[in-house]
């Protein structure tokens, strides 16, 4: 019996953010590429996603904000995982985010971080490598 | 008993949701843990919810839900939604519609993809229900994909099963003449508020109405008005679930059709591990490939050659 397992990612509005093209893209994409893909629509809170990474076994969870809520939302998101022992779940993040801020999102434990203009080609090879193995 | 299943016993969500996935991949493992699981399914009763595309499924399944929950169930919930063909991979879209559910401790939602499985679930929906099940579940809703006419799994899934249909959806008696009319328990005649619900309303009575005369059955399934957007009709769709259910209780065809389910699934869970393992042992001893290039130089033909292996593998089966 051939193990089929595939890469499961949550793309996620945290907030009351309403810019969802690029989230709706990135779906598209990651679909694309083999992977299933969880769009959980606008306007969720960390809790939310949360439950909707541990219900559906996430291996990676996407955030994109575009409205200057990622300093707020994206950390409290990776704690929230980590709280429920979701820590090989492999956290991104997209959208408008001064790179001042990159380090900081990075030392709360987001992996990444892809702005504007990023080749999507890019964004999915950096979750291929990087995701959990089991 | 294995860790992982008693975690899953005990009511652990991580627990549920890593055994589903194992499950999912078909991963060796999983036809242990289904067996450990097995003992203590059977309680739940198992909702399925089909219709074309669009119809509005996924808004149902989510007031539904609220509903059930306002009864004090505890609901499962599993989504599918279909694989591309050519990439593999899927967007699964149905959780959007269940914001009001999702976010309730005691309603767990798992989105399917169906990984090139055609009767409208994955191939392993039906053990995801049982985890859901043997976890406690009081009630489990499947929502299939978008079917048309051939994608009928679902009957052999569910207790009770409900069709829904939509006015402007091309969704008329014409366009679903075999299949999925057959297979509905009740009918959900959802977006009433838009122009051609009643048309559509009285089409399906009339063939609900019909398919009594031409032949006898115990239950007549009910045709129901719902706006699953605005909630309205959610109550009385529910009654008709539940009396569907009490139906198949005192009437006696619960244990009939849990007993046909049990033999069809086993049925084909034996037909599978045959094939594997004969299959297996018939292409590890070698000759294979030599019979092939006889049968290429037509010394033999395929139709015979068949007949022999099987022959050699259960000798007195003639
Ligand atoms: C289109 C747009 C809108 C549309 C949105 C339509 C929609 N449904 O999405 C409309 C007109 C509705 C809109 C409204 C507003 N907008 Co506007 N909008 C834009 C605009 C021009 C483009 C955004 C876009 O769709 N880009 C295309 C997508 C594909 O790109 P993207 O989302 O950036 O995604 C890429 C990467 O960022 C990355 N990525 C994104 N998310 C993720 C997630 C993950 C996991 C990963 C790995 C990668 C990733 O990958 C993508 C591909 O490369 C931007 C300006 C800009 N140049 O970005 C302003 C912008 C985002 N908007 C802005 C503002 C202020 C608003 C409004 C508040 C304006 C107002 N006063 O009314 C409202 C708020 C609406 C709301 N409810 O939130 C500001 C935000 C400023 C800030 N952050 O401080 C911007 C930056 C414009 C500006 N320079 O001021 N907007
Ligand atoms: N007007 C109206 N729209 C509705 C109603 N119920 C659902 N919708 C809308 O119909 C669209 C489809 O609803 P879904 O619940 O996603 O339908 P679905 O059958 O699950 O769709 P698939 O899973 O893609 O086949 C959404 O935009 C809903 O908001 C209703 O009662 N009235
Ligand atoms: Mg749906």
């Amino acid at each position: 019996m051939a193990g089929k397992k595939r890469i499961k990612v949550i793309m996620a509005k945290p907030g009351l953010d309403g810019h969802d093209r690029g989230a709706k893209l990135l779906a598209r994409v990651f679909a694309e590429a083999g992977m299933e893909v969880v769009y959980t629509g606008l306007r969720q809170t960390p809790e939310l996603i949360v439950d909707t990474a541990l219900q559906e076994d996430a291996d990676v969870v996407g955030l994109s904000s575009l409205s200057g809520v990622h300093n707020y939302f994206f950390p409290r998101v990776v704690e929230l995982l980590r709280g429920k022992g979701l820590d090989d779940v492999l956290v991104v993040g997209g959208g408008i985010i001064p790179e001042e801020d990159v380090p900081g999102l990075k030392d709360s434990g987001v992996a990444a971080i892809f702005g504007p203009g990023t080749r999507t080609e890019d964004i999915v090879k950096f979750i291929e490598k990087e995701v959990r193995t089991q | 008993m294995n860790k992982l299943v008693t975690e899953v016993l005990q009511g652990s969500v991580r627990a549920m949701a890593r055994l589903i996935t194992l499950v999912e991949n078909e991963d060796p493992c999983s036809l242990e843990y289904l067996g450990a699981i097995y003992p203590h399914t059977g309680n739940a009763h198992v909702l399925g919810i089909t219709g074309s595309p669009g119809t509005g499924k996924s808004t149902l399944t989510d007031r539904i839900t609220t509903a059930l929950r306002r009864r004090a169930q505890s609901v499962g919930i599993i989504a599918v939604d279909p694989s591309s063909p050519f990439t593999g991979g899927a967007l699964l879209g149905d959780r959007i519609r269940m914001q009001r559910a999702s976010g309730d401790s005691e309603v767990f939602i798992r989105s399917m993809a169906t990984r090139g499985n055609l009767g409208g679930l994955a191939r392993t929906t039906a053990d995801v229900v049982k985890i859901m099940d043997a976890f406690g579940k009081d009630w489990i809703i499947v929502e299939t994909v978008g079917v048309g006419q051939d994608e009928v799994d679902i009957v052999r899934t569910a207790d009770t099963t409900i069709v829904v249909l939509a006015p402007g959806l091309g969704d008329t008696i014409q366009s679903m003449k075999a299949g999925v009319m057959e297979i509905a328990d009740l009918y959900a005649v959802n977006k009433a508020d838009r122009s051609g619900a009643e048309a559509l309303l009285t089409e399906v009575k009339l063939r609900v109405e019909q398919d009594a005369e031409i032949k006898k059955t115990l239950w007549q399934a009910p045709v129901l008005k719902t706006v699953a957007l605005d909630d309205q009709g959610t109550e009385s769709l529910l009654d008709a679930v539940v009396s569907h259910r009490n139906f198949l209780k005192q009437s006696g065809n619960f244990e009939i059709v849990r007993r046909e389910k049990a033999r069809e699934e086993t049925l084909s869970l034996l037909k599978e591990e045959i094939s594997r393992t004969m299959v297996e042992k018939i292409l590890g001893n070698g000759r294979f490939e030599a019979l092939i290039d006889d049968i290429v130089a037509f010394r033999k033909d395929p139709y015979t050659s068949v007949q022999e292996i099987v022959g050699t593998i259960f000798p007195d089966s003639e």
